[in-house]
């Protein structure tokens, strides 16, 4: 008890939080604006004529909706096909540590989870993974993903700003600047940094150690830096280790913890500002940004209040919640980063979320039950809130009994109805994943006795995070959990391929159809969409769809163990 | 036609593009990362290294167990936390224990580990700091608190046979603060103090 004062965990806690805000209030608008240029501006690098030309592209040529959503499957179909085929040949691989091939089970479920930027990992790597897979497969996926996701987010802006043309611009063109111009060249810095904090950058294999006391010890190697960077700041959230980023290996110390919260953040929070670059009024980007930032600091300190008031039996015996959680980060730490992962769609953990206090666990899986919108993940949690935005707009015609309008375009019948098919999906991929593992006969009794880990609600609590993980793309988890088992494996597995590309369907459709209509001008019955009125309009929207959908299911698990 | 064709079209052009990425961002890229951090900072690239009499006896980052070969810890050494990675700092297999707050399971676990501190160190369960009875998210946490390293004093004094003065004040040395004085817990690490214990008494 008394080696944590509550007061001092607080006073830590504003300070990281604080520094975290500085930095991306900083940050946030050269970053917006660099990335409006990189996806508005017509001429081309060298280095990407010459990929355009590998790959056979105009770059000059925009696509229609249908294209653009072509081009994402078929891009990512073979990223599934190339990473699982990886795996199934992992044995004559180099560099696999003499690890035989995955099962095929897995192969499809980790196939899957990196495409889709979930990282969701039913296996443990330190023991089924070698190094080739990680880094010619696994981490290849971290980039793409993550500039799939800015594509769509790009490209939905588009809808908005196009007059007529019905073209949402050039997926190629999209994914080979957003890698080219951002992700690379900041991966290569970020990396390079943490291995200064400490992060390992080897080919060495295991390495067996005599210890002092008489013991012996295999040390891990591996190219972890260069992953690590990427798997933060495309919030993609996969550990190369896994204990993840409690990984002293893969977050070394104080200050690299902080800095991986930052690069979970960074792209997420500085997106609202090039969407307000692009549709020529920055400051409906500040409303949404407001918006992200309001929801997010709300979440940190309901966590970390949850965290620090130590519930639990066994909590409240240690004296603190610290089962789990790293000496060198603590409790506040600890909070910010499991905020910050759960919120947007990273999934890196710095502490054991299945060993939470019941309601610190609970705040993780609101977090991604509200849809990963404050801020979300690189691109989606733009495209989220944006279709958020759209049902607000919606909400507030209604009141009022006028045509909707949201950045000088109609929302009319087929605008409403793809936004409310995107809010529908996930929550339905959610719930019917959940109850089909307790009513499945045969799945129920593998489910009960293999996958769940902990007794109780804690073990409903368990599967629910699975499925609200996977469907959200976001990848962490209540890892007692044994997913690697077929039904776990293919349920997420499919579950995380929905999550990912029906709501990506829905918003290219919904791009197309709002880049064929014309601006209308604004008038006095507009409803103003960039005052601090409408942040509470949207804020309101967020919980109340999310709140609405999960109540009933959050009092079956986290509530009802924290309340107990 | 002109559908098909075009779809053929676009898995071409994304074949061509997946692999035309996979030698960059899976190959190029971790390669250069791989250069610039064993020319410019081995140490860290090769896993911060800890050597003792010449050899490398661990490293600063990845914790150790201090136990005999049955797993009963050695009173003479700093004891480091309860470890859930295979049977203890098993550094190839990385791990939480994953139990919940209210599992019976841990709270037998946590009572069991502050009775045998209790015996061993001849305090109460009380003074017994929370990291001391919790295992970390990894498995392979290097550090215990400064509270926890100090309870464990005069045990590994009196064990050692050196006074208990010496002992505090070489575990005060080892006392690493917050980085930048507000980043993450003040932390010390049992591994460097017992190296540096080890001197101490020969």
């Amino acid at each position: 008890m008394a080696d944590y004062s509550v007061a001092l965990e607080w006073g830590l806690f504003a300070a990281q939080l604080g520094t975290v805000a500085l930095v991306l209030i900083l940050v946030h608008r050269p970053l917006g604006d660099y990335m409006a240029r990189v996806y508005t501006g017509t001429k081309d690098l060298t280095v990407e004529r010459g990929a355009y030309k590998l790959m056979g592209v105009n770059p000059k040529s925009e696509q229609s909706w249908p294209q653009y959503f072509r081009s994402v499957l078929a891009f990512s179909v073979l990223g599934v096909l190339l990473v699982y085929l990886l795996q199934r040949i992992q044995e004559i691989l180099p560099y696999s540590l003499k690890l035989p091939a995955t099962s095929e089970p897995l192969a499809f479920n980790t196939a899957i989870s990196f495409v889709t930027n979930t990282n969701w990992q039913s296996y443990s790597p330190d023991t089924t993974l070698g190094y080739t897979v990680q880094m010619v497969g696994l981490a290849v996926q971290n980039f793409a993903s993550a500039a799939v996701g800015i594509a769509i987010a790009v490209a939905l802006i588009r809808g908005f700003s196009a007059r007529k043309s019905g073209l949402i611009g050039n997926f190629w063109v999209d994914l080979t600047r957003g890698t080219v111009r951002l992700l690379l060249p900041a991966s290569l810095v970020i990396a390079v940094v943490l291995i200064a904090g400490g992060i390992i950058q080897n080919f060495n294999g295991f390495q067996t150690i005599h210890t002092i006391a008489g013991g012996t010890q295999s040390l891990p190697g591996g190219p972890v830096a260069s992953q690590e960077a990427i798997k933060m700041l495309g919030t993609n959230g996969g550990g190369f280790f896994n204990a993840n980023s409690a990984h002293p290996f893969e977050n070394p110390t104080g200050w690299t913890n902080l800095v991986e919260i930052l690069l979970m953040l960074v792209i997420p929070f500085s997106l609202p500002r090039t969407f307000g670059r692009m549709v020529g009024d920055t400051r409906q980007g500040t409303a949404i940004v407001g918006t992200m930032a309001l929801l997010f600091v709300v979440s940190a300190v309901s966590m970390t209040a949850f965290e620090l008031a130590a519930g639990g039996k066994a909590t409240q015996l240690a004296g603190a919640a610290m089962e789990g959680k790293e000496t060198r980060f603590g409790i506040a730490a600890s909070a910010l980063y499991g905020t910050s992962s759960t919120i947007t769609s990273t999934g890196a953990v710095d502490s054991m979320h299945d060993s939470f206090t019941p309601l610190g666990g609970g705040m993780a899986l609101i977090n991604m039950m509200l849809g990963e919108v404050a801020p979300g993940g690189v691109g989606a949690g733009m495209y989220g809130i944006l279709v958020l935005a759209i049902i607000a707009v919606f909400l507030a015609g209604l009141m009022v009994g006028r045509t909707p309008e949201y950045l000088g375009k109609k929302l009319g019948a087929r605008e409403i109805k793809l936004a409310s098919l995107y809010i529908l999906t996930t929550p339905t991929l959610v719930l019917l994943g959940t109850a089909l593992s307790f009513a499945i006969p045969g799945v129920k009794e593998d489910v009960a006795t293999t996958s769940i880990y902990n007794p109780g609600l804690h073990g409903f609590s368990e599967v629910l995070y699975a499925f609200t993980s996977a469907a959200n793309n976001n990848g962490s988890a209540f890892a007692g959990l044994t997913a690697n088992t077929p039904w776990m494996n293919s349920a997420l597995g499919v579950t995380m391929m929905l999550g990912r590309f029906v709501p990506i369907l829905f918003v290219l459709a919904l791009a197309g159809s709002l880049a064929t209509q014309d601006h209308v001008p604004v008038t006095a019955g507009t409803l103003p969409t960039r005052r601090p009125q409408f942040v509470g309009l949207l804020i309101g929207t967020v919980i109340i769809v999310g709140a609405l959908t999960y109540f009933p299911v959050l009092a079956l698990g986290p509530l009802a163990e924290g309340l107990k | 036609m002109a559908t098909r064709r075009g779809t053929l079209r676009q898995t071409w052009t994304a074949l061509r593009a997946l692999l035309l990425l996979t030698a960059v961002t899976g190959l190029v890229f971790p390669l250069v990362i791989t250069l610039i951090g064993q020319v410019a900072l081995p140490a860290q690239s090769n896993g911060s290294l800890v050597s003792s009499g010449g050899k490398v006896v661990g490293s600063a980052l990845i914790g150790q167990s201090f136990t005999d070969k049955k797993g009963n810890p050695l009173p003479e050494w700093f004891q480091s936390r309860p470890s859930a990675a295979g049977n203890g700092y098993d550094s190839s297999a990385s791990s939480g224990s994953n139990l919940g707050p209210n599992n019976p399971d841990l709270v037998k676990a946590i009572q069991a580990r502050q009775a045998t501190i209790e015996k061993s160190d001849g305090v109460t369960a009380s003074q017994i700091p929370a990291d001391a009875v919790t295992a970390s998210g990894s498995g392979l946490d290097p550090h215990i608190s400064p509270a926890y390293a100090l309870e464990q004093v005069s045990r590994v004094a009196s064990a050692r046979g050196l006074s208990k003065s010496s002992v505090t004040t070489l575990v005060e040395s080892f006392i690493q603060g917050r980085d930048l004085g507000y980043l993450g817990e003040p932390t010390v690490n049992v591994l460097r103090l017992n190296i540096a214990l080890a001197k101490l008494t020969s």
